[in-house]
Order: structure tokens, then sequence, then C-alpha cells
């Protein structure tokens, strides 16, 4: 198995483990935490194909995975913030209770 | 595969599943970081300084921080009644494994098309700058927009809501 | 026995001819004029039929003479005109008429015979509410015996003959509120009816086997050479040819309609009907319809018979004609009704009529049916005018001494009394008569019609003195005062017995002008022909009968009065005899044990299995679709609708369940895009596989 193998296996790892969190917690604010480690497995994801692709002094991979960081803050952001607002509102980050949207 | 490569990818993968698994809300915020930490060091061990700091500077100092501020904010440190996952978690995982599986089965099966090691790139912090002002300027110029959109937002989303209605 | 009739060949139609449809069509007309009319307006009613019918007698007058010029002139009239009715494939029905001198003086004598009838029932039933529908019937009957005469073809004849009987029964039953009189109308038709089935068979027969039905059609009619020539070529059964059977079967047609030995029951009851109607109907034309059709089908019936010689169904003919006479006129002497003993003197001469037919040919027979419709007429008239005066009594032991009472009514029922017994030389009924005892006299099969026809003879003089004694003779056993009737009847009664008399003169031997007319022969005045070797004895002996039955009518009857309920002469004095032949040899109560009871029985049978097994099949095919509906709603309400209810269920449900999908929680959302994500991509994998 060549070392770029490995890496995707890693990445592929995180993000099913960031996938099962975002899927099984109750809490909101780990749904966020899953999605960051989606984001992040990406990320490594992006590296490892720049570090082992044939023009690496392109940056095409490490452009990508700098902009992916700082969007990914940026989502982090807005989405905390939501949060916190549908906290105040119903006073629970359960999202198993949380079903207006239902129908 | 290097020893270190399975040290670093230890540390990252045990962080992320104690964000995923642990109970208290702070500790998983915490395990986060180290998550977080782990994937940085795999990129320095990818020779991609920029990005490794560039995720601790971000991640680590301003994302992890953040859920940490939400957290307290919407009492997540106490412990839920009902537990701490949801009531089909038996599905999501099995989804979760199933995309495993897939990605695993895609990596696997062209494993054999993956190109070997390669010569380490040889690259600067000026030439990530003089790419990022020249070549992705206009990325750049609208990752600003959305940063700044997005933290306007935040704040107005987060802010506590006057008394007439909105 | 006489030659066969050959004609010059047929002519052309004359204008005469050509008109003749008009004769039974007018009276026809008027009686549907007269069905619109309401009952009061009598006045119009009784001036359609009458002026109609005297149209006809008009035409019927020029139609005969312009026969008898042609007679006179030496060529033997016959013509016809013919059309086709029906066509179906390549056969044709075709009707027609025919003007020969057989229909030419039935004609004149059924228009003549019948305007006096109708003349006289103005009279008779001015006192009837019902005067319209009595002339409206009188004149559809005059017009269908009509058509019966000028038919040239057997079904026109037919019809004409249904539409007569038809009349008939509507004239018997013409006062229908009394049930003897409705009862007695069913009898007659029923009666009829039977004949009538033989006389259709013998149709069908026959165009079955000629193709036609045409008497007369230029050489191609059934009586004409070629079809008797091949109806004799073909046997039937019992050593009949095909000729000998259809002439049987129409004979049984004509048994039916004049009342010959087993089906003449109706006859007697037929008296029911108004006087005029038993007048006119059933003396003088409609019974004498079926000696008619005989006549004219004489050629089927003579087919095959050697100069001389007679046929089988001649000689059925015969035997039938002279039981009839003989039957009924031992029937009439016990009888005590006044139109009772007319109506079986009425049987007995018809008899005389096919005997004659039967022994000596078209002339012998037709000549005393001329004579007879006369004479037959004037007596029932008379009867009419009798029970007129007596008012409505019809018992003869209640009538007597009339003849002082009504003395025109009395001259001229004497001399219809002479002329039926045959009183020598002077009446028409001695020579008619006569004719026919010296065909059965020559006959060569056998003589005991000759004897039969004579005892016939012997009691007709006997029960017309008795009848005539009771009736005008004697002391008046009536309860209210007896009445001379008025001249609207007496007068026809007079014209009546003129013609009695004068007739006739057309038939004696020495100027036999009557058989010579009809056979188209010249006819001369020979007194010679008196010396006939047997035939002054045969006068002289018939004479000799007439005298003797009168003479015993009158020693037993005479001027005696008896009481009304004192037992008759003859009663007293052999009782066994004369209570057979008062209750008529008992034919009606052996046809009431035999026919009429396997009838009902045979109907009860019917009625059974039509309840029973039709209407079992039919209710069983109404419950087999009951069934099929129940099962189709069923089927409906279970399968199809339940099917579809149970599909449009399960799409709600289903819809339900789907619709959990959307629960609003976020984390199931999520979880189905990445199963969705996993689906997509395996699959992406698995079609780029090298």
């Amino acid at each position: 198995m060549t070392p770029l193998a490995g890496y995707l296996l890693v990445a592929a790892l995180m993000f099913a483990i960031g996938l099962a969190g975002a899927l099984t917690r109750r809490n909101a604010i780990l749904v966020l935490i899953g999605i960051e480690l989606m984001l992040n497995a990406a990320n490594l994801n992006l590296i490892a194909f720049w570090r082992y692709s044939p023009h690496p002094e392109a940056l095409t991979g490490m452009m990508f995975a700098i902009f992916s960081i700082a969007v990914a803050a940026a989502e982090a952001a807005v989405g905390l913030g939501l949060v916190i607002s549908i906290h105040r509102h119903a006073h629970t980050t359960d999202l198993d209770h949380m079903n207006r949207m239902k129908g | 595969m290097s020893l270190v490569f399975y040290l670093l990818s230890a540390l990252a993968v045990a962080g992320a599943l104690s964000a995923v698994l642990l109970k208290n809300t702070v500790h998983c915020a915490l395990a986060l970081t180290v998550a977080f930490a782990g994937l940085a060091l795999l990129f320095l061990e990818l020779d991609a300084q920029f990005a490794g700091f560039a995720q601790i500077l971000v991640y680590i100092g301003a994302v992890a921080i953040l859920i940490v501020f939400a957290i307290l904010l919407t009492r997540g440190s106490e412990t839920p009644k009902d537990g701490v996952y949801s009531r089909n978690w038996l599905a999501g995982l099995v989804i979760a494994a199933a995309v495993f599986a897939v990605l695993g089965w895609a990596v696997l099966q062209s494993a054999w098309t993956l190109p070997h090691e390669t010569a380490v790139p040889a690259v600067t912090v000026h030439d990530i700058g003089v790419a990022l002002v020249g070549r992705y300027v206009l990325p750049l110029e609208i990752v600003a927009l959305l940063l700044t959109a997005a933290t306007i937002g935040a704040v107005i989303v987060a802010r506590h809501e006057k008394e007439e209605a909105k | 026995m006489q030659d066969a009739i050959s004609f010059t060949p047929q002519l052309a139609a004359s204008p005469v001819t050509q008109i003749l449809w008009l004769i039974p069509t007018l009276p026809i007309v008027a009686s549907g004029l007269i069905a619109l009319l309401k009952q009061p307006k009598r006045g119009a009613a009784a001036a359609l039929s009458i002026g109609s019918l005297s149209l006809s007698l008009l035409l019927s007058l020029v139609a005969f003479s312009h026969v008898v010029a042609g007679w006179a002139h030496g060529a033997a009239v016959r013509e016809t005109v013919n059309f086709t009715w029906l066509q179906f494939g390549i056969s044709n029905v075709d009707l027609g008429w025919v003007l020969d001198p057989l229909s030419a003086v039935m004609l004149v004598m059924v228009s003549f015979v019948g305007l006096l009838i109708f003349i006289y029932s103005i009279g008779y039933m001015a006192h009837d509410e019902n005067f319209t529908r009595f002339f409206c019937f009188l004149s559809l009957f005059a017009g269908a015996m009509l058509g019966v005469v000028i038919s040239n073809s057997l079904l026109l004849l037919f019809m004409s003959w249904e539409l007569v009987g038809l009349t008939s029964y509507l004239l018997i039953g013409f006062w229908y509120q009394k049930p003897s009189a409705a009862a007695a109308a069913k009898k007659a038709f029923l009666t009829t009816r039977v004949g009538d089935i033989f006389f259709l068979l013998g149709i069908v027969w026959l165009f079955a086997q000629t193709g036609t039905l045409l008497f007369y059609n230029h050489g191609a009619g059934s009586l004409e050479g070629w079809a008797l020539a091949g109806l004799l070529a073909q046997p039937a059964a019992l050593g009949l040819t095909a000729a000998g059977a259809i002439g049987l079967l129409i004979f049984a047609g004509a048994a039916g309609k004049s009342g010959q030995l087993p089906l003449h029951v109706w006859l007697p009851d037929a008296m029911e009907g108004p006087t005029p109607v038993s007048a006119l109907i059933h003396a003088a034309t409609m019974v004498a319809a079926g000696v008619y059709l005989i006549a004219r089908v004489y050629p089927l019936v003579q087919a095959g018979a050697l100069a001389g010689g007679t046929t089988a169904a001649l000689t059925v003919v015969t035997w039938v004609g002279a039981s009839t006479a003989l039957f009924a006129a031992l029937i009439a002497v016990a009888q005590n009704d006044i139109k009772r003993i007319l109506a079986y003197s009425t049987i007995s001469q018809l008899g005389y009529m096919m005997a004659g037919l039967g022994l000596g040919g078209v002339a012998v027979g037709m000549f005393h049916l001329i004579t007879h419709a006369f004479f037959k007429a004037l007596l029932f008239l008379g009867a009419g005018s009798v029970i007129h005066g007596c008012h409505e009594e019809q018992d003869v032991r209640r009538m007597g001494g009339l003849k002082a009472v009504m003395p025109r009514t009395f001259l001229t029922y004497a001399i219809g009394m002479l002329a039926l017994c045959g009183f020598p030389l002077v009446f028409s009924g001695f020579w008619s008569k006569d004719g026919i005892l010296e065909a059965a006299h020559h006959w060569s099969v056998a003589q005991a019609p000759f004897y039969m026809l004579v005892l016939g003879a012997l009691l007709t003089a006997f029960y017309m003195t008795r009848q005539v004694s009771y009736v005008f003779f004697g002391a008046y056993r009536g309860h209210k005062q007896a009445h001379e009737s008025p001249v609207v009847m007496t007068v026809p009664l007079a014209i009546l017995a003129f013609f009695a008399i004068a007739l006739g003169a057309i038939g004696t031997p020495a100027w036999p002008w009557f058989r010579a007319f009809l056979e188209g022969r010249a006819a001369s005045f020979n007194l010679h022909s008196f010396v006939e070797p047997g035939l002054l004895a045969l006068m002289t002996t018939s004479s000799l009968v007439v005298f003797l039955g009168l003479g015993l009518g009158w020693w037993i009857y005479g001027n005696k009065s008896p009481k009304a309920e004192a037992p008759d002469a003859l009663e007293q004095a052999a009782p066994w005899i004369w209570a057979v032949l008062r209750d008529k040899f008992y034919v009606d109560e052996i046809y009431g044990f035999t026919v009429i009871a396997f009838y009902s029985w045979w109907a009860r049978v019917a009625d059974w299995f039509d309840r029973r097994v039709w209407g079992g099949v039919v209710a069983g095919v109404a419950w087999m679709f009951r069934l099929w509906a129940q099962l189709n709603r069923f089927l409906d309400t279970n399968v199809v609708d339940g099917t579809f209810d149970k599909g449009c269920e399960e799409i709600s449900t289903s819809g339900g369940l789907l619709a959990r999908i959307q629960n609003g929680r976020v984390q199931s959302y999520l979880r189905i895009l990445a199963l969705a994500v996993v689906a997509l991509v395996a699959i992406l994998i698995w079609s780029s596989r090298p």
C-alpha cells in the first residue's frame, strides 16, 4: 500500500467517524463537531493528493485546503450562532425534540 | 508508511473517536482539539507547513474555542436526561460504516494506480503568497467577502432580540 | 255423370271484369264508414249499406248480362284478372278474380237476396238500439261473401271465407249480453275452424304441388289441364291421388261451413242471432259458400273420373251429403222452436246440395242452391215476421191460427213451404230436388243415397206440414194479441215468393237453361225431353212422396191445436224415438264427452305445463339472472371496489409511511442523504471498474 492510500484511508476513517457523530448524537453542537471533523478529513485528503501529485508546485491542493479552512471557520461561526439562537427559543439543543419542520 | 505516520494517525483518529463518543460535551470539544492537532501534525508530515500552521491557528485557535463558548452558552455541559445518543443511533452508525466501506473500497480498488514516493515539493511561503494574490486572487477576495458576511450574520443571528418584533 | 266442362280458351278481361272488384269492395267500404257513425244515426247507416249493396247488385246484373250475352253468342265466357300479391324467392302468391257463369249467377243471387234482407231488416231491427252496428256487420258480411264468389285464387277465397266466418260470429253473437248467444257464436266459430284447418292444409298442399293457387290463369292455373295432370300423377295415402286428397281436405272445410254431418252442430245454435241474420247467413248465402266452394274446385274433385264414372272424393261428398240430408230431416221432426225446425231443414237441404254435386255435377247442385236460397230466405223472413207479430214468441206450441191475423205472411210462407217440400211442377223446389233425385237414381256406385234422399223428402214434407199447422192453423195459444208485420217486411217476402215459383222455369228438363248456361252449351226448349225413359216415373214417384208426407202431416197435426204443455202426438205414440230425435241424436252430448272433454283436459295439461314447465324455465332463467346479478354485485363490491379501495388504502398508507421521512428532524434527513450518497458512489465505482 502506497503512502497516499494510507493517508486516504485515514481521511476516510475520520470522515466516517465524523459522520457517525453527526448522525447519532443528540446535541446540535456535537453534530457541528462531527461536521468539522468531516471537513478536516476532506482537507487531509486534499493535502495528501497535493503532496503526491505530479506538479505540486502549482499549489492547487494547498490553496484548496486553505480556502476550505477559511470557509469551514465561517460556517462554524454561523452554525454555532444559529444553535445559540435556537437554544434561546426552544431552551434545548436536543435534536430529537426539534421537529417543527415536520410535514 | 513510516512509524510517524501511524502514530500521528492514531492520535488524530483517537481524538476524533473521543470527540464523538464522550458524554460530556466539553470533553468532546477538547478531544476535538486533540484531533485538530493530530491533523495539523499530519499536514506537517506531508510537507504542507503553511496548511498545518493555518490549521492550528484557525481550527484550534478559533473554531474549537468558539465551540466551547457555544457549549457553555447553551448549557451543553449538563448531561441530558435522555442520554447522549439519539433514538436510532444504530442506523446512523450503520450508515457511517457503509460510507467508510464505500470510501475504503474506492481507495483499495484504485490503490495500484496511486503514485508512489515523489520528491519533496520545494514550496515557500513566498510562493504561496504570490499564488494567493496572483492566480487565486478572485477566490481570495470572495473568501474575504464570505468571512465578512459570516461574521455579520453570526452576530445578527446570535444576538438577543430587541423587544420590537423582527 | 256429366262430361268435364270445357270452355273456350279464356278471353281477355273485358271492362266489366276489370271493375268486378268493386262488387265486394263497396259494401266493405260502407261497413267501414258505418263503423265510424254513432249509434243514433240509423238513417245514414241503413242508407249506406243498402245503397252500397244496390250498387253491387247493379254491377252484378251488368256482369251477368255480359256473360249471358257471351253465352248467347256461343262463347263460354271465363275472364280473369290476376295480379301478384307476394313474391318470395322465385315463387309468387297471386290473387285475382274471375267472371264466369258460376260466379255470375252467385253474384246476382247473393246481392239480390241480400238486398231484400237488408230492406227487411230496417223493419225488423227498428226497435233494437244497436241498429247501426247491425248494418255495419251486415255490410261487412255482404262484401266478404261477394269476395268469396268472385275469387279466382284459393288464397283470396280463403281470406274472404275467414272474413265471412268472422262476421257470422259477430252477427250470431249480436245480442252478446245473452250468454246463450255468446256461447253459440263461439261454438259456430270453433266448429267451422275445425273444418278450416283441413281447408288450409289442402291449400298448402295444392300450392306445394302445383306452385300456384290461382284457379284459372290462361292454362297455368291449378284447375287447368297441366296442374291437374300433375296432381293425378302424384299418389297420396289410402289409394287416393293428390287431387283426390286435396279435394277431400277442401271438402272438410266446406263441410264445416255448410253444416255437413259431423260439423253441423253449430247451425241450430246459430239461431240465437236475429232472424235476418239467420235468413241471410244461415240459409241463403254463407252456408251455401261451402257448396259453392266445391262447385268452384269441381275440376279438382272430379279429376281422374272416367266418362260416366266417379272419383273417390266425389263418392265421399255424396255419402256425406245424403247422410246429412236424412239425419237432419229426422231431427227436424221433433223440434218445437220455429227457427230450429228451419235450421235443421237447412242442414238437410245442404246435404241435398252436396249430394247433388257428388251425384250429378255442378249444375245439379248449384240449381238447388239457387232455388233454396230464395225459398229458405223467404221461410226465415216469414218466421221472423211471425216472431215479430207474436211479440218475440218462438215456440210453435204457443202460436196458432195466425192464418187469419197475418194473411200476407201466411200466403208467402205457404209458397215457401211448398217450394221446400218440392210440390210438383209449380214450385222451383220440385225441379231442383228432382234433378238431384234423378242423378241419384242413375248413380253407378250404389242406390242407397237415392233411398235416403227420397226418405228425406218425405220427412221434409212431414215436418213442414207439422210446423205450418202448429203456426198458422188451429186456435191461437199465445199470450198477447198477434198482428201483421209492416209493409217494409212483407214486400221482400212477396218478392222472394215470386222467385220461389219463377225460378223453376229455368231448370226444367224441357228447357234446361241453367245447366246449359253453366256448362257453356246451347239450350233449347224441348218438351220431348220429358219422355226420356224413367224420367216421368221418377217425377211421379217424387210427387207421390211429397203428397204422402203432406197428407201424413195434415192427418196427425191438421187443424188441431194441442195445448202447449201437452205432449206431441208422435211423442205419445213413440216416446223413445221422439226423445232421441228431440235431443238431436245426442251428438252434442257425445261431443261434450269426447272432444270437448279431451280438449279441456288437454287445456288443463297445457296450462299446467305452461305454468310449471315453461314457467319454471322462465323462473329458472330469471333466478339464474338474479344469481348472476348477485355474483356481479358481489364481485363488484368486493373484488373491484375492494381492489380499488384497497389500492387507495395502500397508497394512503404508504403515503403515510413515506411521510414519516418528513419528520422535521435534521439528523434523519442527514442520514438519508448519507445513505443516498453511499448508494450513488457505490454505483459509480462499480460502473467504472475496468
